[in-house]
């Protein structure tokens, strides 16, 4: 979707602002709000790619008024609500009341170390060979999805190069919508800055995406 | 009495903190209230997830692979062409590492990575992104403006040298290597790895030089 989350190029947010010796976290609640993101994540009801298309799908006066942790935490609201572990009566209630959906799993806290540290590979087997090659030039499609995507806007319809065949990925476009994980190709696509940008451009820059190979077409 | 003062007080903020919290760290507690209620979360288990990320998994591993590269001609071959399998080699595997590639930087050539989607990062080598690094003004301009964000952060590239940005917009996660600063001939590989930055590892910084 064309939604807030799609940054690259906007303008109008002013300068960078690291901050020295920056603390992991800047409130107990931020350590909380990970923590039970990351447990929910555990119940297997829902996926990275639901999880993303959740938090874009804010309002986006809400999404750019909002720090990331905030972000996650209205997100998991959402996806507690409807996957049917959290109602807003008893958001509001602060308490359970009554039963709810059952998760495949419930993260201990003795497991956590292991399930960390396997992760959660998303690379899958795609029967049929690469459509493209490194080296091949490629257009990325024109395209508005409602639902998820990952092709940003700044490079869509950009004419690029294939600069790195990866591996067949789950489709996020799908999976973030309960239609499986159909995976596919993703290849590194690099486009020389006046592509994207124009004649105005840096001409030292170039950027890349990771594509999945139905966002592209030969060009 | 003034000391006495300044404790009480201190105590009180500390308490004040339990009992009144703001909106946010109140529907924190709210969820993690009900999810423990109906046993759907364990409150511990949420301490380990906290601890490893406060404590255990940072930029020390990705410095450990940086100054590893520096030494080892090897390693450096295998990290270019494997880097998931490399990296796993020094024991840093998992949670938003499962795909990794590391990007060296050169003297032709200036890495950066952002994710202007979302906040995609290289958790096991680097741990939880910056505030910044997930905020609209680095992930907007980085793309479009890289001389100028990299101005910010008070770093300045020769106009000769190309600026390389990869948008992390799939699952693969990027580990900048920074070029070996001169002058470090003679320094160990746990002495190098200090020099190993977390923003020369994003792209955003260059590594130290040595003292």
């Amino acid at each position: 979707m064309n939604g807030p989350q799609d940054l690259g190029g906007q303008m109008g947010f002013g300068p960078v602002a690291p901050e020295q010796d920056e603390p992991c976290f800047h409130a107990e609640w931020e350590k909380r709000a990970l923590g039970v993101t990351l447990a929910c994540g555990a119940f297997g009801a829902w996926n990275i790619d639901e999880s993303r298309h959740a938090r874009e799908s804010l309002h986006p006066a809400d999404y750019y008024a909002s720090s990331y942790y905030e972000i996650w935490t209205k997100a998991l609201e959402t996806l507690l609500e409807r996957h049917g572990f959290v109602t807003e009566a008893e958001r509001e209630a602060g308490h359970s009341l009554g039963t709810s959906a059952t998760p495949k799993r419930v993260l201990q806290a003795g497991d956590v170390a292991a399930v960390l540290a396997k992760g959660g590979p998303c690379d899958r087997p795609v029967p049929a060979p690469s459509r493209f090659r490194a080296g091949d030039r490629v257009r990325t499609r024109i395209i508005n999805p409602t639902g998820h995507t990952r092709l940003p806007r700044y490079a869509r319809g950009k004419i690029g190069v294939i600069d790195a065949v990866r591996e067949g990925f789950v489709f996020p476009d799908a999976n973030a919508h309960g239609n499986g994980e159909q995976p596919q190709w993703v290849y590194t696509v690099l486009f020389e800055g006046p592509e994207i940008w124009g004649a105005g451009s840096d001409p030292t820059l170039s950027v890349s995406i990771d594509a999945w190979e139905s966002y592209l077409e030969p060009a | 009495m003034a000391h006495d003062h300044d404790n009480d007080h201190h105590h009180d903020h500390d308490h004040d903190h339990d009992n009144h919290l703001d909106p946010m760290a109140a529907r924190v507690r709210a969820l993690e209230t009900i999810l423990t209620e109906k046993g759907l979360i364990d409150p511990a288990a949420l301490d380990a997830i906290v601890d490893t990320y406060e404590n255990k998994v940072g930029p020390k591993n990705g410095a450990k692979v940086v100054a590893r590269a520096w030494t080892d001609p090897d390693y450096a071959d295998w990290l270019k062409r494997d880097a998931t399998a490399a990296i796993a080699s020094l024991g840093f595997t998992g949670r938003q590492g499962e795909h990794m590639q590391a990007v060296f930087n050169t003297p032709e050539q200036h890495n950066l990575i952002v994710c202007t989607l979302c906040s995609c990062y290289p958790w096991s080598v680097l741990g939880l992104p910056p505030v910044w690094y997930k905020a609209p003004p680095y992930r907007s301009r980085a793309v479009i403006d890289p001389r100028g964000v990299l101005e910010e952060f008070g770093l300045s590239l020769s106009q000769e040298t190309r600026i390389r940005v990869w948008d992390s917009t799939a699952e693969l996660r990027y580990l900048v290597v920074p070029m070996r600063p001169a002058g470090t001939e003679e320094m160990s590989e746990t002495e190098l790895a200090d020099l190993v930055t977390r923003d020369s590892m994003i792209g955003t910084d260059v590594a130290r030089r040595p003292a």
